[in-house]
């Protein structure tokens, strides 16, 4: 076990940890500024924020301080380091270094889209002058008129750190942006014909520690300190990307990633980042309807829901009558809501999984120019499009011992076996052809929970418009058996429901949803699923297998 | 004043009423005082009503009235679209909707596509004034604002820019500034360095140099 000195504190680091002063730093919860020093990059020790006083503590209880101030993320922390970053010394360098990253800084924070989050403006109030006692005209260098179809470049706000140069050479390997010319000419670019259009482009806005590279889709939108921000996960892919929902006023503007070690690290892909777009299409359905004969007889929840519920009760009596599918969009909670009332109704109920959309192969990143994926591997995004197919499947192999296909649902709905069918869709790319919806054309009942029109909607009697991932709260499963939050940031349209008050409501238990004890009730309901009950799922989410070790 | 008996601390003060006199348990001084000033009223002729609306009042030079947007010496409008005003505004009354610029305005990143300002709402603080960092919102001496419907109080763009075609050449609303981008900070060229804002020891160049807002200082190290 090593023993860290920080600013006169001691701190132990764990016998595999390999932290550098910063990291060691922040464990006792010192904060050392830097602004090219990232994680998940290497280390350039360019910037000279993060200069700290280094010394060696000798057996002999000697402390031997380097003379010079050393940059803390390149300074490995071990046995017997003392880093002092509270002295006079290390509080004049890194006023210095401000006052240096300020001089061409063009100090136009209040049509900047970073002021708010922007580090420069953090450590320039925290360690910085206050002043410039620059006398000459400022180094303004042009904006970039395009270096991609996502962001963009003010050029003149950069303080060249490289940490999007580095973000695309060593995680997205694509390798765009350069640092081109030297000293004071010094700028960031691309090389002409090659912009910056790989699938994880937009991580870059998020690696700037100024306001240099923009997102063009959230550029002049709003300020953020209007933003109201939510832990989430993405939906894009069975990755299940911690992420951060940013809106106001019942309106979403940006998501980006949270970093969790546990699911994706700190990036995500800008399929996910952008594709949030459908939760404020004006296609989303927004009237639930019970029909008649293809005419609309009622457009109220309380009378639709109430229809749904006598019909699925008058199919229950027939024997195996009854069948559902239950789509990989939706939560935990919504799938047990909905196999658990079914099959309270009727113990013959059938229910199958929904499909699972499946698009080319598993992308990984790095790639070096010829498209093979360099080891180790830093970034996946999956070819399966759907966020909790896993827990989705737990639920059902709970309720029902197996998983039966959609294929399998489709063949039996078609020869006549069925005479309801709940149907939840929740993908917003479509889940159902025209072909694969004529199965259902002969069935007596038809329930459709979906977001967007699909081609099954022309044979549904009953329709019940729901929520997006932004709309609803509950637990994603992801590939590799992590279980996290989504959470609730904005309000759905008028005429939607979230799916889990749908379901409580149709299932006709009391109250509001409460998702917290549905979580518990669910743990101790299936084994399977036993650990998320845990109180660490709030946080950074917990894998299924750790049950087994945790019980 | 001697009942402050000694305790620890004096927070409390007494004070005596005042012993009246003879003439002031009469209350006569009093009286005649007061009549005097009724006599004077009376027999003052002079009106004192102003006779609104065919006679305008006479505002203080501070009076804040309705909005305007200023232009800037290219006619364009000047606001930047920051947004703050609208963050600084305590009634919510602002909303603006930012469009990045065209190229051919390289000196502004961005412009309101919308500017809407609910005269209604609005408290006339003047706080979106003082946070315009381009001076383009100002309030003008404007104060008989009506209108049919509440719709027709929501200033727009246009209209808030057709206040400042009406008051611009009026003395009493002077355009205050010059400058027409963004800002101070933004004027690289022609203004001095910036003094700071903490105190700086006497060997700092910036205090050898004041500009305004150095504040010298014998406290040593300005951190």
């Amino acid at each position: 076990m090593a023993t860290v000195t920080v600013n006169g504190k001691e701190v132990e680091i764990g016998a595999s940890e390999r932290l550098n002063c910063i990291q060691a730093a922040s464990k006792v919860g010192v904060e050392i500024p830097a602004y090219c020093w990232h994680p998940a990059l290497s280390v350039v020790a360019s910037c000279r924020m993060c200069l700290v006083e280094v010394g060696d503590k000798k057996p002999d209880g000697t402390v031997a301080m380097q003379p010079k101030l050393v940059p803390g993320c390149q300074t490995p922390a071990k046995d017997g380091t003392v880093i002092i970053s509270d002295s006079q010394k290390v509080k004049d360098a890194r006023k210095a270094t401000l006052e240096y990253l300020l001089l061409n800084h063009p100090l136009d924070c209040p049509t900047c889209d970073q002021a708010g989050e922007c580090y420069l403006q953090d450590y320039s109030f925290n360690y910085g002058r206050g002043y410039s006692r620059l006398n000459e005209p400022k180094n303004i260098k042009p904006d970039k008129t395009y270096i991609g179809d996502q962001i963009t470049l003010f050029t003149d706000r950069c303080i060249m750190c490289t940490r999007c140069v580095r973000f695309t050479r060593e995680v997205s390997g694509s390798a765009e942006l350069q640092v081109v010319s030297r000293g004071s000419h010094e700028e960031i670019d691309i090389f002409p014909g090659h912009p910056v259009n790989n699938p994880l482009a937009g991580n870059v806005v998020d690696l700037c520690p100024v306001g240099a590279l923009c997102s063009k889709d959230f550029l002049y939108q709003q300020r953020v300190w209007w933003l109201k921000s939510q832990s989430s996960v993405c939906p894009g892919c069975s990755t299940g990307c911690s992420i951060t929902v940013d809106q106001n006023e019942e309106r979403v503007y940006r998501l980006h990633p949270r970093t969790n070690e546990k699911a994706q690290g700190h990036f995500m892909c800008d399929e996910g980042r952008f594709g949030w777009k459908y939760t404020h299409s004006d296609q989303r359905l927004t009237s639930p309807e019970a029909r008649t004969n293809g005419h609309v007889t009622s457009s109220d929840f309380d009378s639709v829901l109430g229809s749904v519920r006598t019909a699925l009760k008058k199919a229950a009596q027939g024997k195996g009558k009854v069948a559902a599918v239950l789509s990989p969009w939706m939560t935990v909670e919504e799938a047990y809501l909905l196999a658990g009332f079914l099959k309270s109704l009727s113990g013959e109920v059938t229910l199958a999984m929904g499909p699972v959309r499946i698009e080319g192969k598993d992308d990984q990143f790095p790639k070096d120019v010829k498209g093979n994926v360099v080891e180790p591997v830093k970034f996946t995004i999956r070819a399966e499009k759907a966020p909790n197919r896993a827990g989705v499947e737990a639920v059902l192999s709970h309720f029902a011992g197996d998983v039966m296909p959609f294929e399998e649902l489709l063949r039996l709905s078609s020869t006549g076996k069925f005479s309801a069918v709940y149907l939840v869709g929740g993908d917003p790319e479509g889940w159902i052809s025209e072909i694969q919806a004529e199965a259902f054309s002969k069935i007596e009942t038809v329930i459709v929970q979906d977001i967007l029109s699909s081609p099954v909607l022309k044979h549904a009697t009953h329709v019940l418009p729901s929520g997006t991932f932004v709309e609803r709260e509950g637990v994603f499963v992801n590939h590799k058996g992590l279980a996290q939050m989504i959470r609730r940031s904005v309000r759905g349209p008028d005429g939607t429901r979230p799916d889990g008050r749908l379901l409580w409501e149709l299932a006709e238990r009391s109250g509001l949803i409460q998702t917290d004890t549905l979580r518990s009730e669910i743990a101790s309901a299936i084994p399977a699923l036993a650990v998320i009950g845990n109180a660490e799922l709030k946080v950074n989410g917990v894998l299924l297998d750790e049950a087994v070790v945790a019980v | 004043m001697t009942e402050t008996k000694a305790k620890p601390k004096k927070t409390v003060a007494w004070v005596e009423e005042p012993q009246l006199g003879f003439w002031e348990s009469t209350f006569v001084p009093a009286i005649m005082k007061g009549l005097k000033t009724t006599l004077k009223h009376v027999t003052d002729r002079a009106p004192v009503t102003q006779q609104y609306p065919e006679q305008k009042p006479d505002l203080p030079l501070h009076y804040r009235g309705v909005h305007r947007l200023n232009r800037d010496e290219k006619d364009r409008v000047k606001c930047v679209a920051c947004m703050m005003c609208a963050t600084a505004c305590p009634a919510n009354c602002i909303s603006i909707e930012a469009q990045a610029a065209p190229p051919e305005w390289p000196d502004r990143d961005k412009f309101p596509k919308s500017f809407v300002l609910d005269e209604l709402r609005c408290i006339y603080c003047g706080m979106c004034e003082e946070a315009c960092p381009v001076d383009a919102i100002e309030l003008t001496h404007i104060y008989d604002l009506t209108g049919e419907t509440r719709e027709a109080l929501m200033f727009d763009r246009e209209k808030l820019l057709s206040v400042y075609d009406k008051t611009k050449d009026n003395p009493r609303d002077p355009v205050r500034t010059r400058r027409g981008i963004l800002g101070p900070a933004a004027e690289f060229a022609s203004l001095p360095t910036l003094g700071p804002a903490t105190v700086v020891p006497d060997s700092d160049r910036s205090a050898k140099n004041p500009t305004a807002g150095v504040i010298k200082g014998s406290l040593g190290a300005n951190s």
